[in-house]
């Protein structure tokens, strides 16, 4: 290995033909490392997807949603495909080395994709405090005789599934506005990625789940800064590319989740 | 130095597919709400509709339109290999069991 490095870089110093092989995949490596990655966590999605449509299929599914989920989810569904509309701009700044407009791009997903995470945290509490829930859950106050407290005790598998999948989900969503705030303000993301996370422990409720679940925030924080202090660097359009791919996976995998999760799942 | 993806830069195609995004949610809405087909056919018709949106997004704005056609088919075809594997590893178990009668969840009596 070390000879062949050695081998490699004496042969591009002196000019011999061949120093810059091409490619097999005509990519940089950082691309078809984040495809082979997407690759594979579209296994994931795809092994809980199969899982929720063999248990719709199975079981005399529930149909609980009524319209206000479905418009919240419908619009929900807008926030990201918008959100992949302005990756793609960050993109093409990026590639005009337009930073002040790259930046900007980016910072408009995240508000797309915040929007979706703030609008996904309230459909949460709301079926929760209806009575949906899971054993791992805290409990709301009073004994629950609702249409979904019953079917958390009739179907659980019901249950599982909207909060497995939509947590999985939820989580790469946040992860992805984290990275694409890493890529726009680099280390002045961090003490804002800290105020929110503060900000987000201290407002929401000691009986909601996201009291807890903010923790993913402060990890976030974390990771990013170890990541930030141990290899300061501009990104160029490369990275902001790589970063794209990955937020349009996100969107990618929301397209099947909302028709099976919601759609399939509407009160008639 | 291979440079970042080159392609048509033409941005009015993005906004297409966008548009073309919302249209096929706006259906997929409509086919759901309004219960149109019973629940096997409609999974299958909710499946393709969002088979093409996905084919859009990746094609699209994930750019693997414009890359090289070993990248393109080395990736398509691994992943949907794995998902035809995993397909023929669930369904014929889901078709082996009978749904109990509609409304009535698992655990609970007719």
């Amino acid at each position: 290995m070390a000879d062949a490095t050695l081998q490699h870089n004496a042969a591009a110093a002196h000019g011999v033909a061949g120093e810059y092989e091409a490619p097999l995949f005509g990519a940089y490596s950082k691309k078809v490392g984040m495809w082979l990655f997407l690759a594979s966590d579209s296994l994931t999605f795809g092994a809980l997807l199969f899982a929720f449509s063999y248990n719709r299929i199975y079981t005399a599914w529930p149909t609980p949603f009524g319209k206000e989920s479905i418009i919240n989810a419908t619009i929900m569904t807008a926030c990201l495909l918008s959100s992949s509309l302005t990756m793609v701009m960050a993109v093409f700044a990026a590639q005009r080395h337009d930073s002040s407009k790259t930046r900007l791009w980016l910072l408009a997903t995240m508000v797309f994709g915040t929007a979706f995470i703030v609008l996904h945290g309230m459909e949460w509490t709301h079926l929760i405090h209806e009575g949906l829930s899971l054993p791992a859950f805290p409990k709301p106050a009073g004994q629950l005789d609702t249409e979904y407290a019953k079917i958390s005790k009739g179907v659980p598998q019901f249950a599982a599934t909207f909060f497995g999948l939509t947590a999985m989900h939820m989580l790469h969503v946040t992860i992805g506005v984290i990275y694409l705030g890493v890529v726009a303000l680099r280390k002045w993301f961090l003490p804002i990625l800290g105020v929110i996370y503060i900000g987000a422990y201290f407002a929401i409720p000691a009986d909601n789940v996201f009291h807890y679940a903010v923790h993913a925030l402060l990890i976030g924080l974390i990771v990013s800064a170890v990541i930030l202090f141990l290899k300061p660097k501009d990104y160029d359009a490369h990275d902001v590319e790589v970063s794209g791919l990955y937020w349009h996976f996100v969107d990618l995998v929301w397209m099947f989740i909302f028709p099976l999760v919601y759609l399939m799942s509407t009160k008639i | 130095m291979h440079d970042v993806a080159k392609h048509d830069d033409s941005k009015g195609q993005y906004f297409w597919v966008w548009g073309a995004l919302l249209f096929l949610t706006a259906v997929e809405v409509w086919l759901g709400y309004r219960q149109v087909f019973e629940p096997v056919r409609m999974l299958q018709v909710l499946l393709l509709l969002s088979v093409i949106k996905s084919a859009l997004i990746i094609g699209y704005f994930m750019h693997l339109k414009f890359e090289k056609a070993i990248m393109r088919w080395m990736l398509v075809i691994s992943v949907t290999g794995c998902f035809v594997i995993m397909y023929f590893f669930f369904f014929p178990d889901a078709d082996r069991v009978k749904p109990p009668p509609s409304g009535v969840g698992i655990g609970q009596k007719s």
